[in-house]
């Protein structure tokens, strides 16, 4: 058996939450949007302790006073001084934003819950209720709402609150109707836990850092909506609002511009102050990615050491089934370039040879870098990724650096690459005809209609039985496996003399695996293909395959003729992937005098013996 | 956890019995009929047994699984647990058999809450049985023991595992509550070959220590075979064969089960030979079949 | 497809409609003392009595609310109470001008959050960096700030463009240029941060589907990929943001106009709001209302060519 992978590195990350503001602290943007925001905040809490003056304190002498002397930041209009007048206008504005905010939060998230999580009726009516109020822009409601109430701030925030509240209502129910899909809010019921446990503890962790996002994004918006009120004049005159201070030195704006600067400074630095910060809490997010699922490719590998490779000897090719060399893949490394600008190696020293008329089958388990040499071939390494060492010659011509115009000459022409998920590699947006006639016609130059008979020709040739109707169909009208005979087609559509094949029929149910593979052979056989089969299963590799290279951290350890390989497997890792094979295994036998149980009496399902598990 | 007063009762050979089972989605859109996903299935579990449930996609296998656990709406037929109705429980009701069927999912990636530690994953059912935090502490290290990982994985997180683990993380969770059953829904299959087999082993090792019993869901006939005492196979919401596990993996009668037998390719490219041939042969053997059944019809 | 368009349309309808009934029962059940302000402080009992009845207010509010939805139907909302205006003619001399300033943003937002979203997201590096530094600076910055801003330093201190006022095009192209050059920009700038964003994110997102990789294997080139494919479906997500960010400019134009002294239905809506002259309010309500069913539909539409599966559904 193979060692455990040791996984459980000694700088694990703990879980999120506290952690966050944390590594806020280190991100330069957040730390700066943290340090104004909490200026802010001090400001507002200690206005009246730090403000020269009463706000509203108005000073004949003192109307459009400049700068300086008894008024630092100068005077307005009616004489109040500017800066005391700022400190305050802090905490209105601030708390006008609170009040939104929180009358968003509880409206939003607590719907939010309910209709994600119960779904039926309540989700019908909140998500209508929702559209309703976010069919009219903000502010003409506010508007609206200022006819009749008058000018209060207090008002027209509350009623912005719940204008706001759909930001979190969509967010909590995205959020949550997702979860309660995942299979851990399933096995959480089975264990035994109750829906506000479910919610409390396994919901509500995973909305927590979206729903604060949104919040300083929602507070960002609470404020300018409320300057914009008050700048056109319908707030409440009797509060110092930056924006009411705004609508002021607007008025002077030919005769006294500075006036305007400062509270538009704060409104500008706040707002942009809590965009940022949203954007760096999102970014800390994405970066310490709280639910990656594993990515197919570029694994984290142990520098494994090199080690000789086991090479069986050749069974000649006494039918002549081969042609000449096609592919001859030398010494190839592929690395990863890092955020660090380091190079992370996924592929070592890989050496491969493709004949034409043979099928030679990569074979490992996930991460060992088949993938990624297949992909390599076709130069089409996803991001990041590239050819750092080796040479790739594929009929006199390097592949590892020629340029993309060359390579443009060479896929779908002479390469063609079938992939591993049929439907993802289908554009969702076009038919299944157009995606077949597009390449057609770029790489053979045939008009529209010679292209579509060709098409057609290739959807029957792959064994679609109604080809007509599926070159019209969108990808999502047809089954996986019909998806796949597409995508065969694809490939094979412009005659190519080496197929790349990346684990062709492992999303595929097994007897649609055996026709698929049967095809495979088939066009094999009938276009002289060379072929790089990559595959986890051996039982493909036994049913198509005459070379097969064992990959494991990256390189090859083991290569040579199936027949030889299987029959006499060297490598210890070789040997331990044949070990763990279950087939033709020893069956369990039957059951031994099978225990007795007790049967189970009604009384366990009394409220009073459920949480105590008791069942007797 | 049970205890006591067990004499007193009378004892039955079978735990789990399910009977003509049906279940029904609805299927979106006005007047749709909804879609049936089981069409009358029925089959029983003995205590300490492995039954093994084989099928496609679509088969209605995964279904099966979720209707025994409460999960899927049992439209008709029953599922009984120790003679006891379990298919229209409600929460509260069902919340009392978590202690006795208990469950494994197949993905090891989205089965385990990510932003929970092991501990807190593994105690959960366990506090909510109100269980004081020493004793389900130490309980937690108990489970970690048994599905051999170290006890110093507690404060780690999920995504620090590998697949492997975390399904011996999933089998840790399921066990914590002694279970008597436990729904099995393709464990293995999105494991590597080599990891599979040591978490067969695990499950193997597990049964043989503490009589669990498994209703073992996957779509491979060989997983199947290694671990199960007996086996149906689904095809289109029925179960088509059912019988001893030898047979039905390895002598299956039912055609469907015969094609499913011989599409699996082996890992000998001689013998994978013979057996495409012989799958050939039989697939036009059942086509003429169906013509002639056709011609007669 | 017409079917679809018909329950667009039937949706939209029952929006307009219950908008504007909770927008009346709100409105006129809120406006006490109307005729006390109307007729300032000095009127006499009697005399407030007397508006009342002249306005129709001294009824139970069904009758006024059957009264008005008669009206409606017959195409009429009213008069002003304050300047006896009719509704329909104040708001649709004015509508005019702000559906120009709307719709210029709004073609502005769409042109350059497509061209820096797909230059961002193909290009990567120190170009999306910047594109994205700038967009999140657009999108925090109120737009009423940015307008200000422009008066400021571009007509005021610079003269390059007229600070206030409209001039309309066929009175002079060349002044009507002139004077709706910034508020257009000042409105489109919060737009084309919001939507390039939204555009960069889809690009990026569609690059890293798998059916990319495919349609490169068969020998098309990258540039076509992300035209032909990505632009495609990216496109269906970056509609709904345009849709959603029209709405936010029909909102926006308020204040804009304020500031650049624009004769809009903002500038009209400010003065009935703070008057509380609630004939006029109700006309404006359901205006914007029936623009926004109009663009949403239209988008929906746009969605429904783009993308296969709404066209189904």
């Amino acid at each position: 058996m193979i060692e455990l992978p040791t996984v459980l590195a000694d700088e694990a990350p703990k879980a999120t939450g506290t952690s966050l503001f944390r590594r806020l602290t280190k991100n330069p943007v957040g730390l700066g949007s943290l340090i104004w925001l909490a200026l802010l905040v001090l400001t507002a809490i200690f206005a009246n302790v730090i403000a020269p003056m009463d706000p509203n304190a108005a000073d004949i002498n003192a109307v459009l006073a400049k700068p300086g002397g008894a008024h630092p930041l100068g005077a307005d209009s009616a004489g109040q001084d500017v800066l005391s007048r700022l400190f305050f206008a802090s905490r209105y504005s601030l708390l006008g934003a609170m009040l939104a905010l929180a009358v968003a939060a509880v409206f939003g998230i607590i719907g939010g819950l309910i209709a994600g999580y119960y779904g039926k009726w309540f989700n019908a009516v909140s998500s209508w209720l929702t559209g309703l109020l976010m069919a009219l822009p903000g502010i003409v409601v506010l508007l609206a709402a200022r006819s009749v109430l008058g000018p209060s701030l207090w008002g027209s925030m509350a009623i912005f609150g719940v204008l706001l509240s759909p930001a979190f209502f969509r967010l909590v129910f995205a959020a949550v109707s997702a979860v309660r899909n995942e299979l851990y809010v399933d096995a959480a019921r089975v264990s035994g836990l109750s829906d506000a446990r479910i919610i409390g503890r396994h919901i509500l962790t995973v909305v927590r850092a979206p729903v604060i996002i949104q919040a300083a994004m929602i507070t960002g918006i609470a404020i300018a909506i409320q300057a914009g009120l008050d700048f056109l004049g319908l707030g409440d005159t009797s509060i110092p609002t930056w924006g009411s201070m705004l609508s002021d030195g607007f008025q002077q704006i030919y005769s006294n511009p500075l006036l305007m600067i400062w509270p538009s400074l704060a409104i500008a630095l706040t707002c942009v102050a809590l965009t940022l910060l949203a954007n760096a809490m999102r970014d800390e997010l994405e970066r310490s990615g709280g639910r990656k699922r594993r990515r197919r490719g570029a694994v984290e590998l142990s520098p494994a050491e090199a080690e000789p490779i086991i090479v069986h000897d050749e069974i000649p090719d006494t039918e002549g089934r081969f042609g000449e060399e096609l592919l001859r893949v030398d010494r190839l490394a592929v690395g990863y370039d890092q955020p660090d600008g380091s190079v992370k190696r996924v592929v070592h020293d890989v050496s491969l040879v493709v004949k034409r008329g043979e099928v030679h089958g990569l074979i490992g388990e996930s991460g060992s870098g088949k993938t990624q040499t297949a992909w390599s071939v076709l130069r089409l390494l996803p991001e990041g990724g590239r050819v750092v060492g080796g040479a790739i010659s594929f009929e006199g011509v390097d592949l590892a650096d020629a340029s993309e115009r060359k390579l443009l000459g060479i896929r779908g022409k002479k390469i063609a690459y079938i992939p591993q998920e049929p439907m993802s590699n289908l554009d969702p947006s076009f038919t299944i005809g157009y995606q077949l006639v597009e390449p057609i016609r770029n790489s053979l130059g045939l008009s529209k209609d010679e292209a579509k008979a060709k098409a057609i020709g290739l959807l029957t040739r792959v064994g679609i039985p109604n080809p007509e109707r599926t070159f019209t169909a969108y990808p999502h009208e047809v089954s996986g496996g019909m998806a796949q005979r597409v995508l065969i087609a694809g490939a094979i559509s412009c005659d190519p003399d080496l197929l790349i094949a990346d684990e062709p029929t492992t999303a595929l149910d097994v007897t649609v695996q055996a026709e698929v593979l049967d095809l495979l052979r088939d066009l094999q056989r009938e276009l002289q293909m060379g072929v790089i089969l990559v595959t986890h299963n051996f039982g493909v590799v036994a049913d198509l395959c005459d070379r097969v290279s064992v990959m494991r951290n990256g390189r090859i350890v083991e290569t040579g003729p199936v027949r030889s390989l299987f029959a006499n497997p060297q490598h210890e890792y070789t040997r331990a992937l044949f070990d763990a094979i279950l087939e033709e295994g020893p069956p369990r036998g039957e059951l031994k005098e099978p225990d007795l149980v007790p049967i189970m009496t009604e009384s366990v399902f009394l409220p009073s013996n459920i949480n105590k598990g008791v069942v007797l | 956890m049970s205890t006591s007063a067990v004499s007193e009762k009378p004892l039955v050979s079978t735990l789990l019995d399910v009977k003509d089972v049906t279940v029904d989605y609805p299927i979106k859109g006005f007047r749709k009929e909804p879609f049936r996903a089981l069409k009358g299935v029925s089959l029983d579990i003995r205590p300490g047994e492995t039954v093994g449930l084989v099928g496609e996609s679509g088969s209605g296998k995964t279904t099966l699984g979720r209707a025994v656990l409460g999960l899927a709406p049992v439209t008709g037929g029953s599922i009984t647990y120790r003679s006891q109705e379990i298919s229209q429980l409600g929460r509260k009701a069902r919340r009392a058999l978590s202690s006795e069927i208990q469950v494994v999912f197949q993905d090891p990636y989205t089965s385990l809450n990510p932003s929970l530690t092991i501990e807190q994953i593994l105690a959960e059912p366990l506090t909510v049985r109100n269980v004081p935090a020493k004793e389900a502490g130490k309980r937690v290290r108990e489970l970690l023991d048994q599905v051999g990982l170290p006890s110093g994985s507690v404060d780690r997180l999920p995504r620090e595992f590998s697949g492997g683990q975390r399904q011996r993380i999933a089998i840790a969770r399921a066990l914590a509550l002694d279970p008597r059953l436990i729904v099995c829904d393709e464990p293995v299959s999105a494991l590597d070959l080599s990891t599979q087999a040591r978490v067969l082993e695990l499950f193997k090792e597990i049964q043989e220590r503490t009589g669990v019993a498994y209703l073992f869901v996957s779509h491979d006939l060989e997983v199947v075979r290694h671990l199960s005492h007996r086996v149906a196979v689904m095809y289109h919401g029925e179960i088509v064969e059912w019988g001893d596990g030898d047979q039905v993996t390895a002598r299956p009668e039912h055609p469907y089960t015969q094609r499913l037998f011989l599409a699996a390719p082996v890992p000998d490219p001689v013998r994978q030979e013979q057996r495409r041939a012989e799958r050939r042969r039989l697939e036009l053997e059942q086509r003429e079949a169906d013509l002639q059944a056709g011609a007669v019809a | 497809m017409l079917t679809f368009i018909i329950r667009r349309l039937l949706a939209g309808a029952v929006l307009v409609v219950v908008i504007t009934t909770v927008a009346f029962f709100l409105l006129y059940a809120g406006s006490g003392n109307v005729a006390r302000k109307i007729l300032g402080n000095s009127a006499t009992q009697a005399g407030v009595a007397e508006k009342n009845h002249q306005l129709g207010l001294d009824r139970p509010i069904l009758v006024q609310f059957g009264d008005w939805l008669t009206n409606a139907l017959h195409g009429s909302f009213g008069d002003s109470w304050f300047t006896g205006q009719p509704v329909n003619d104040a708001i649709a001399s004015r509508l005019g001008v702000t559906l120009t300033l709307v719709i210029g943003a709004t073609v502005i937002t769409a042109v350059f959050a497509v061209v820096l979203g797909v230059w961002a997201a193909t290009r990567r590096g120190w170009v999306d960096r910047i594109v994205q530094f700038l967009s999140v600076l657009g999108f925090g910055i109120p737009g009423f700030l940015i307008a200000l801003a422009l008066v400021l330093v571009l007509a005021i201190n610079l003269k390059l463009f007229a600070p206030t006022g409209y001039t309309s095009f066929s009175d002079s192209p060349s002044e009507w240029i002139k004077t709706v050059t910034l508020p257009v920009i000042a409105l489109a700038i919060g737009g084309v941060a919001g939507v390039t964003q939204q555009v960069r994110g889809s690009v990026i997102d569609a690059l890293r589907q798998d059916y990319v990789r495919t349609l490169r294997s068969r020998g098309l080139s990258t540039t076509s990929v992300v035209f032909k494919h990505v632009l495609r479906n990216a496109g269906a997500p970056a509609l709904a943001v345009l849709a959603v960010q029209f709405v936010g400019l029909l909102g926006g134009a308020v204040i804009v106009e304020q500031v650049f002294a624009i004769p809009g239905v903002g500038q009209v809506a400010v003065t009935a709001t703070s008057q509380g002259d609630i004939p006029l309010v109700m006309g404006l309500v359901l205006a914007t209302a029936v623009i926004v069913v109009i663009v949403n539909l239209v988008i929906d539409l746009a969605q429904g060519a783009i993308n296969p599966k709404v066209r189904l559904s």
